[in-house]
């Protein structure tokens, strides 16, 4: 078989193989620990590197053609969408997929060396990868009961991974939280599959997507999976495990990936399963006050609305806790809350902006600013994830050398840690949103859209991302500035491995600071293409 | 070839009501940084280090050593916390840090939902 051929071949099955390759990696690490440390560890990178050229090639040919890539398990075509289950790759998938991938290969790169004086590393490294299958399952998948089942590896993952430190009695409460709210989040998911199941005798989302008929139980069911997902992805007021979780896993970073492949389900249930009814007009109200009042309740209106109010709180709540935390990862987390407020202005003002659905395309008609307003939000995601990704790096990396996690005991490490602390600054300037990092572009496609919606509600960002700036120069500050502190004369920088992981997390956050165009038309425009045009979705079963 | 990669990497973000080029904002600031080491230039050279001209004056009070005088992270920012203190007890009074207030809100918001889109 010619080179050509192979590559046709491992695209072909690629879909399958994200999956596959760390979920066969995770069974095998247990086995391989046994033999030797360093085995181990060259075994899981090499699984996550060739999980990654796997995304990587998926993602290329999908972001490249704008094609819908479907992948049916036991059949050679989709047809029966009742009972297969299938894979479903569009522009917003593969979007998802380069996330994850990045993400992952810098935090095992990160623990190699974290880890390496605690015990139970095999169990680490099993659930990390067992976690990374349920997250591209998750942004893979086409099937709704599937998505349901990679839902609970993630969350079972997650939740082992947060109570790791078992020593420690916070960070097993935290993972004691996290499967209860993730348990009852999933359950009331579940409860809306079976709903839709039941109905239409089919979890195919894109079946369902041509045949929902927004019946009372579709209305229940699509309260059901807001709620639940909106809790998944850390939501104020549904946000409040966050900080708890986040501040006790050893790698925070995947728990980022695993957060935003909820929000990107809570896209896809809105935007595809329900899309082809948002702009149904639900109520006409007429009433006399003076003069006649006349106007239609839409659904898309009333969902922008509750969107963006739930945004506004997760904005306002996520930076105003934030900047009161003296513990560091805690603080970060706060403002990863925040920054998904950020994502979710932008998708309602998006969603707020529709003006009708094309039925024969399946195409969501939305006005210019609420294209821009979508792109804004899809972009943030990826900013996000490597922005606060980076923090949670850079404070595991204090932590590594101090063992401390409290502002009011840290200070003057920029004289020991001279690359930890470029990282910071980049990381910093990248989350508030300060040309010219990354977070800039996306931020400011947010507020220009959102301006055009109602200019409160992009005063409201700036002004929140202005106390996000603040809130992180007092980290830098507490921990990098100020005179040598006796206990910490003798720490040295970081090891080289873990220098690397922020490295290329930094590396990437300037390219796309520097270069936001060339991001936003070869992946951020086919995600919101996807988004936006259903008929390829529907048309791929 | 070479142009047309040029013309890619260098192509202003549209955002539809204005524009960004990332690469004309960092020739901004190496030219101000420019301006300001010509400036430098024209300060006055008899400044002398570690003499009085260096000391901190602090309403006449005496300096402390720099290890005291490092301010704590959570004193950072007290002012803004204590004037929104009204803000912050409402705030902390959501994050009670136990898991049946985390669900007892899930239900809450499951419930607005419910209102605003299963009864309309």
């Amino acid at each position: 078989m010619s080179t050509d051929g192979i590559l046709t071949f491992l695209l072909q099955h690629s879909p399958a193989l994200i999956v596959a390759v760390p979920l066969l990696g995770a069974f095998l690490t247990p086995i391989i620990g046994k033999i030797n440390d360093k085995i181990r560890n060259l075994f899981v990178i090499i699984i996550v590197l060739l999980t990654s050229f796997f995304v990587f090639l998926l993602s290329s040919n999908i972001l490249s053609n704008g094609s819908i890539r479907t992948y049916v398990f036991g059949a050679a075509s989709a047809n029966n969408p009742v009972i297969r289950i299938f894979f479903q790759v569009d522009g917003l998938n593969a979007f998802m997929i380069i996330i994850g991938a990045i993400l992952s290969i810098v935090a095992v790169l990160f623990s190699f060396r974290y880890l390496k004086e605690y015990t139970g590393q095999d169990k680490f490294y099993t659930l990390v990868l067992l976690m990374i299958a349920g997250m591209f399952g998750m942004m893979l998948t086409g099937d709704m009961f599937n998505f349901f089942v990679f839902l609970e590896i993630t969350s079972i993952a997650s939740c082992a991974l947060i109570a790791f430190w078992t020593s420690k009695g916070e960070s097993v409460y935290a993972g004691l939280k996290y499967i209860v709210i993730s348990t009852i989040g999933a359950l009331f998911i579940l409860f809306a599959i079976a709903i839709l199941y039941g109905q239409y005798n089919a979890l195919n989302m894109g079946f369902l997507a041509a045949s929902i008929q927004y019946t009372f139980l579709d209305k229940v069911a699509l309260v059901l999976l807001i709620s639940g997902l909106a809790m998944k992805a850390g939501i104020v007021p549904m946000h409040m495990w966050m900080p708890d979780a986040y501040g006790r896993a050893p790698i925070s970073i995947l728990l980022v990936g695993a957060t935003q492949a909820s929000l990107y389900a809570l896209f896809r249930m809105v935007f595809t399963v329900y899309g082809s009814h948002l702009a149904d007009i639900l109520r006409h109200i007429k009433f006399r006050f003076f003069v006649t009042i006349e106007f239609d309740i839409t659904l898309n209106g009333i969902l922008g609305v509750l969107i963006i109010i739930l945004a506004l709180f997760t904005i306002i709540i996520g930076v105003f806790m934030a900047l009161k935390q003296s513990d560091f990862k805690r603080l970060i987390a706060f403002a990863a809350v925040a920054e998904i407020g950020y994502m979710l202005l932008a998708i309602g003002a998006a969603i707020i902006t529709i003006s009708e659905i094309d039925t024969e395309t399946g195409t969501i008609i939305l006005s210019e600013v609420g294209v821009n307003s979508l792109k804004g939000g899809l972009f943030h995601i990826i900013n996000d994830a490597l922005d606060i990704g980076l923090m949670f790096l850079v404070a595991g990396a204090i932590y590594y050398v101090t063992k401390e996690t409290s502002l009011n005991k840290l200070g003057g490490l920029a004289r020991n840690m001279k690359y930890t602390t470029i990282f910071f600054l980049i990381g910093l300037f990248a989350v508030a949103g300060i040309p010219p990092m990354n977070g800039f572009a996306s931020k400011l496609l947010i507020y220009e859209s959102t301006y055009e919606i109602n200019p409160i509600l992009s005063i409201i960002a700036i002004m929140c991302s202005i106390l996000l700036l603040a809130m992180f120069v007092k980290v830098f500050h507490s921990i990098f500035l100020g005179p040598k502190q006796e206990k910490f004369e003798k720490i040295r920088e970081v090891p080289k491995s873990m220098l690397i992981a922020m490295a290329i997390i930094s590396c990437i956050i300037i390219i796309f600071g520097l270069f936001p165009d060339i991001i936003l038309q070869n992946i951020i425009e086919p995600a919101a293409n996807a988004l936006i045009n259903n008929g390829l979705y529907i048309g791929g079963i | 070839m070479i142009t047309e990669f040029l013309s890619k990497i260098l192509k202003t973000f549209e955002t539809g009501s204005g524009l960004w080029n990332p690469l004309v904002w960092i020739c901004a600031i190496v030219v101000a940084f420019l301006l300001m080491y010509i400036l430098r230039g024209f300060g006055n050279r008899k400044f002398k280090k570690a003499t009085g001209q260096t000391q901190a004056f602090l309403s006449g009070n005496p300096e402390y050593e720099k290890e005291q005088m490092h301010v704590k992270g959570g004193n950072v920012y007290w002012g803004f916390t204590e004037t929104l203190k009204w803000a912050y007890t409402v705030f902390d009074k959501m994050h009670t840090g136990n898991v049946s207030d985390y669900i007892l809100w899930f239900v809450i918001i499951m419930g607005i939902f419910f209102i605003v889109i299963g009864v309309i």
